[in-house]
């Protein structure tokens, strides 16, 4: 592990400046500590910085930038005629990747000897048969082209790799001289530290918006790959969704609004438990129950919160399934032909929002200020009458907002769709036939064995954009609309 | 300042020379009140005159809040609050199990310390009390109460091209003068206010004030208040507690010029609270 | 309300607001006592709800409980049987070596039977059916403990899994039907076997410890290669999302100003806190493998998913327990000269330590359950074949997680792999349990009340 000696390296210099660093400082006020406009361990730090901060930068720059640039020199390499009829140069390369990794863990193994790695040709040396031997999964004969690119692409990624150790060094070193020139009894080191610590501290902040740039990127590119190959309005309009296993793109129908419809659906049943369920236990914990029944009742609500989707997923299929079927199968109304369903998932996945709604609309009724109550019960309303016509209609806008992220999490659940809907996409209004979800999708088209370039896998990111777009308008609304009504009683 | 509470026989007529002269509307005999194990109000015996006003004064803490709040039972909405003893009104016992306190507060209304408006438009506010005690019928008669009830407190003017607005949307002596015409429309026998006017500047403070004075000649009206100008200015009774317990109990005039107890002295003259 | 004007109000003295006397308070009115009704009928329904809730997660644990038991156990065969040198000697030159050893165990198992007297026809398909083939076991045990020869030992051989479903009711004779994995007729030499006291009923360690076994080995599948893979992925987790956390915290509460680009983080951490997980699998498929090259199914790449997922949890916690130290505190640090990041980071953050470290707990437990973001960046159950040989392989390898352990069990046609699933959950919520409670024991131990 190069990189992880790299590093190590990094961080010794920077002790070894530390060291220097916190010595000099003292050197320079004659050893006497109160001379100094810092504490000493502040010049160290500094020194310390000002070694591992940039290289680090560097390193994580470099090592973002090298495959792209390793990839369009190599891309070069390979003739259009080495691209077969429905592949693309995407595929290409990805193929190229793996010949190279696979030479290189065949030569780490001691299979080929590293001058043979350089050397060889692919259709002299049946290297194939020998990158299989050694391990390395290879999906198809590796072509002539291919394994030029493969050994060109090893032969830049080393070179590459070396230049970035020698600059990375270089960088701490001389930062770490820097730094130590710096270090005079007056210089102020500990604002220089705090300065630091600010801007990683900023950076760790901005995580988040990174996050969210990552998320619309990654799917903004692959939407507009997946459009290129599918036409837009077909997907956005298309009643079918039917993706073809079997060739590349052609058969495929990729309509999305079977799938919007199961989801909407499903969503639908499951706020129909939620929200009645959940808003009733709400009311009962913070107006009625005593504070024993509360302190019972509420966490064991919550419970059912923090139990992963997972289990409701398996909750789904296993048990609530059956039950229904033998109410309404065959054997009962006759009406559900399998277990896994519309009702199913929406019911169990009304019972995991329970929690959801139930402490949000709490926390909501809770903000009512008590004079309110007061109010109320001073011109002798019940408490009933209180709920209904003063507290609800002043916590009104809170839960309504409270609801909106209810439906954000049901439209965004995952498993207990995959698990408990079923996977034919169906427009169909009866809650007990099986339907399919938008995320049940992003899961079926990227966890097969389709390839990233096909329409099929494609897609999933397009159907992302989609999730993404409507949780994300969902939780703005909500989120507003919750921030205004907490400011009221603020 | 730790006292032995005087035994009520010591004090002296007091009470009788009030019951005397007018028809007594609540009637308390050794009210007892415990938050958990805290001993809140002790062996307070009072009696109230119907239509006139009574004021409760005393230092902070000392328990007369709380003792208005028994009057019309609001205590029942804190769980860890017991009161015992004996409070009837016109000689029923409102702590009588066949009492409903929903019915008892729709006799005894009550006014808070905070304006506290519904967030509703000033019609509903007022309109409120009426509906879910089903006084009227028609919307006509709905109407009606709403209009009295702004006009007997003082608001009518000021609101009635805006009975749409919300209750929260007026200044602050306004809202509660809103409150009190909110109370005043479910045709309670007694109000109780909670210094009503402790939020409020001292020109709306003068308004409400004014109001309780035309208000007495129909309703008994219970006032705490931390002011013993407003009490002095605004009842014809006083009484004063300290410590949980009921001090002294006289006609207004009484109590400030001639307080027979050492406490009360002390107080009004300004040596404590 | 529909009116905003009324019509000139009539003279105070016959408005019917006017206090009318005399209405008796022990006298419930009609009207009342339709209010009451409709108060306890609310009432009712609150408690309904809360019923309902509670029924639902009494339904939830007794099914896990339940179905997820069996998981723990296993139906064993024990035989006890000697094999002498001559014997040994004489298999070893067999052509089908294992072939000869069966019948070593055969011969074994027929004395046994006697021994107690049961007896019950039998062959050697039906032997295989009932326990696959055992000569195997058998000949590497002798050849790998030569000096055991010619001693009797016993031997736990574990039954097939169609076996096993008998013994815990899955299969019983009304269901079963004749195939090459178990026939009608052997259920009645496993009735006998138990009856003998050769098959028995053990602890099923080998699901704790155990990797995911073939699609159709489900007696062999165990948890214990994904429960690494989610140790290593919760180790990636903590210690980027915990400093991450801390430090975003600490800018936003303490140093940022009051700005545009300051609202917008803040928006974007609520908004990321209420995107769906499977965005952030998509994120990370796109990213971290499409774009950085890093190993696919990796516990590093699962952690580095799961660390952006959680941040924004960590820090809305975080946040909140910094906020909950006084500005006292502050001034104090402050006033006898410390610089602002010497009094956050000697005085503010040690005294929010107890409430960061309870919702990094929290956040950790939501992390260890996700389950579709790990299904994107293929760390799917079938992946956790083995125990990764290293630390450094521990991260980088490929290998799955519980969660996802559980969905390629659940996902599988064999009824036998369900109970796995069920009782992967068991194992699963016994981690997320001391999880909470070790959350709940730091609150209530350093929580501090200001």
């Amino acid at each position: 592990m190069p990189l992880f000696w790299l590093i190590l390296i990094v961080l010794a210099v920077a002790t070894v400046g530390y060291v220097l660093g916190r010595s000099r400082a003292l050197a320079s006020a004659g050893g006497e500590r109160r001379k100094l406009h810092s504490l000493p361990s502040y010049y160290g730090a500094n020194v310390a910085m000002k070694a591992a901060v940039p290289a680090f930068l560097l390193m994580i720059v470099w090592l973002l930038a090298q495959p792209f640039y390793i990839d369009n020199s190599i891309s070069g390499m390979i003739p259009d005629s080495a691209i077969s009829e429905g592949s693309s140069r995407g595929l290409v390369m990805a193929e190229v990747r793996r010949a190279a990794r696979g030479l290189d863990n065949a030569v780490a193994m001691g299979e080929i000897t590293d001058d043979f790695a350089r050397n060889a040709r692919a259709d002299f040396n049946d290297i194939t048969a020998r990158l299989k031997e050694a391990g390395q999964i290879v999906t198809s004969e590796i072509t002539q082209p291919v394994m030029r690119a493969a050994q060109r692409f090893r032969i830049l990624d080393a070179t590459a790799s070396l230049i970035m150790a020698i600059a990375v060094l270089l960088v701490a070193v001389i930062g770490a001289l820097w730094g130590l020139r710096e270090t005079k009894a007056d210089f102020w080191a500990r604002n220089t530290v705090e300065g630091g610590v600010k801007a990683l501290l900023i950076g760790a902040a901005s995580i988040a918006i990174l996050t969210t740039i990552g998320i619309v990127l990654s799917l903004v590119f692959n939407t507009i790959e997946f459009f290129r190959l599918y036409p837009a309005i077909d997907f956005f309009t298309g009643l079918t969704w039917s993706p073809s296993f079997s060739g590349r793109g052609g058969s495929s129908e990729l309509g999305i609004i079977p799938l919007l419809w199961g989801t909407f659906y499903i969503s639908i049943v499951a706020l129909a438990v939620a929200v009645p369920v959940g808003l009733f236990a709400a009311i009962y914990l913070s107006e009625y129950a005593g504070p024993r029944v509360r302190a019972v009742a509420k966490p064991l609500l919550e419970v059912l919160a923090g139990i992963p989707t997972i289990v409701y997923g398996l909750f789904a299929l296993l048990t609530v399934g059956p039950l229904l079927l033998s109410v309404f199968g065959d054997e009962g109304i006759g009406i559900m032909q399998a277990g896994t369903a519309v009702m199913t998932a929406g019911l169990v996945m009304g019972i995991m929002l329970i929690p959801f709604v139930s402490s949000l609309s709490d926390d909501i009724i809770n903000a009512v200020p008590q004079a309110m109550r007061d109010g109320s019960y001073g011109l002798g309303a019940t408490k009933s009458e209180t709920v209904k016509q003063v507290i609800l209609p002043a916590a009104l806008p809170g839960i309504v907002g409270a609801i909106l992220l209810a439906a954000s999490r049901a439209i965004g659940e995952t498993m207990i769709v995959v698990l408990g809907a079923g996977a034919a996409a169906r427009l169909s209004l009866n809650p007990f036939e099986a339907m399919t979800t938008v995320t049940a999708k992003i899961v079926s088209q990227l966890t097969g064995d389709a390839d990233f370039a096909s329409p099929e896998a494609l897609v999933a990111f397009a159907l992302g954009m989609t999730l993404f777009v409507v949780t994300l308008g969902l939780n703005i609304v909500a989120l507003y609309i919750v921030r205004k009504y907490r400011e009221q009683y603020d | 300042m730790v006292r032995k509470p005087l035994p009520m026989n010591e004090m002296p007529n007091t009470v009788e020379k009030v019951t005397d002269m007018t028809e007594t509307k609540i009637a308390a005999r050794k009210v007892q009140v415990y938050y958990g194990d805290t001993h809140a109000i002790q062996d307070v015996d009072i009696d109230i005159q119907a239509k006139a006003v009574t004021a409760f004064i005393g230092p902070s803490g000392c328990g007369k809040s709380t003792f208005l709040r028994t009057l019309n039972r609001m205590n029942d909405t804190i769980d860890v609050c017991r009161v015992e003893g004996d409070i009837k009104i016109d000689g029923e016992d409102i702590y009588d199990p066949k009492v409903d306190p929903v019915q008892l507060r729709a006799k005894v209304g009550m006014v808070f310390q905070k304006p506290n408006p519904f967030p509703k438009s000033i019609y509903d506010n007022v309109a409120y009390g009426p509906r879910i005690h089903g006084l009227a019928s028609k919307k006509a008669e709905l109407d009606e109460i709403v209009a009295s009830s702004l006009q007997k407190a003082g608001l009518w003017n000021e609101v009635k091209d805006r009975l749409d607005g919300p209750g929260t949307g007026l200044s602050g002596g306004q809202q509660q003068r809103l409150c009190i015409a909110r109370a005043i429309a479910v045709s309670p026998e007694v109000i109780l206010m909670d210094e009503p006017c402790s939020a409020l500047d001292p020109i709306a403070t003068a308004k409400v004030e004014e109001l309780i004075d035309e208000l007495r000649e129909n309703y008994t009206i219970v006032i705490v208040t931390h002011s013993m100008q407003q009490a002095a200015r605004v009842s014809q009774q006083t009484a004063f507690f300290h410590l949980g317990i009921l001090v002294e109990l006289g006609a207004t005039q009484d109590i400030f010029t001639n307080p027979q107890d050492k406490r009360t002295q002390d107080y009004i003259t300004g040596r404590f609270g | 309300m529909t009116e905003t004007t009324l019509s000139p109000a009539p003279s105070s003295a016959e408005t019917p607001a006017a206090p009318a006397k005399g209405k008796s308070l022990y006298a419930l009115d009609k009207l009342t006592q339709k209010r009451n009704a409709s108060e306890t009928r609310f009432k009712a329904y609150g408690i309904t709800a809360i019923l309902i809730g509670l029924f639902f997660l009494v339904v939830l644990a007794v099914s896990i409980i339940s179905e997820g038991t069996p998981a723990f156990t296993r139906t064993v065969v024990e035989v006890e049987f000697a094999v002498s040198q001559e014997q040994f000697d004489d298999a070893e030159k067999q052509l089908f070596k294992t072939r000869a050893y069966e019948n070593l165990f055969i011969s074994g198992l027929k004395q046994q039977l006697d021994e107690s007297g049961v007896t019950v026809p039998f062959d050697e398909a039906a032997i295989e059916r009932l326990l696959g083939k055992p000569g195997n076991t058998i000949r590497s045990f002798f050849r790998e403990n030569p000096d055991q020869i010619g001693q009797p030992v016993g031997f736990e051989l574990a039954a097939s899994s169609r076996v096993d479903g008998y013994m815990n009711g899955r299969v019983t004779r009304d269901n079963i039907v004749d195939s090459r994995f178990l026939m009608k007729s052997d259920l009645d030499i496993a009735d006998a076997l138990v009856e003998a006291g050769i098959i028995k009923t053990a602890f099923n360690w080998n699901f704790i410890t155990g990797a995911d076994s073939g699609v159709d080995n489900p007696g062999g599948a165990g948890i214990g290669a994904s429960a690494v893979g989610s140790f290593f992925m919760m180790l990636v987790v903590l210690f980027l999302s915990l400093p991450i956390g801390v430090a975003a915290s600490i800018y936003l509460e303490e140093f940022a100003p009051q700005n545009r680009i300051t609202d917008m983080i803040e928006v974007n951490i609520s908004n990321l806190a209420a995107v769906p997980s499977i965005v952030f699998g998509i994120l990370g498929l796109a990213v971290f493998i499409q774009f950085m090259h890093l190993p696919q199914s990796a516990p590093l790449v699962g952690g580095l998913v799961l660390t952006l997922m959680t941040l924004p949890t960590i820090i809305i916690s975080t946040r909140a327990s910094l906020k909950a130290v006084p500005p006292s505190i502050r001034d104090a640090a402050l006033g006898i000269g410390a610089s602002k990041m010497q009094a956050i980071f000697h005085h503010v953050l040690p005294l929010a330590m107890p409430g960061i470290l309870t919702g990094t707990i929290i956040g950790l437990a939501q992390a260890l359950g996700e389950t579709a973001p790990l299904l994107l960046i293929g760390m799917v159950g079938f992946v956790a074949r083995g125990y990764p040989d290293g630390l450094i392989a521990g991260f980088t390898e490929p290998n799955s997680a519980m969660p996802a352990q559980i969905y390629t069990w659940a996902a599988r046609a064999d009824y036998a792999f369900y109970e796995k699933a069920w009782g992967g959950i068991i194992v699963l919520l016994v981690f997320l349990l001391s999880m909470n409670i070790l959350a709940i024991i730091l609150r209530r131990r350093f929580e501090r009340r200001w």
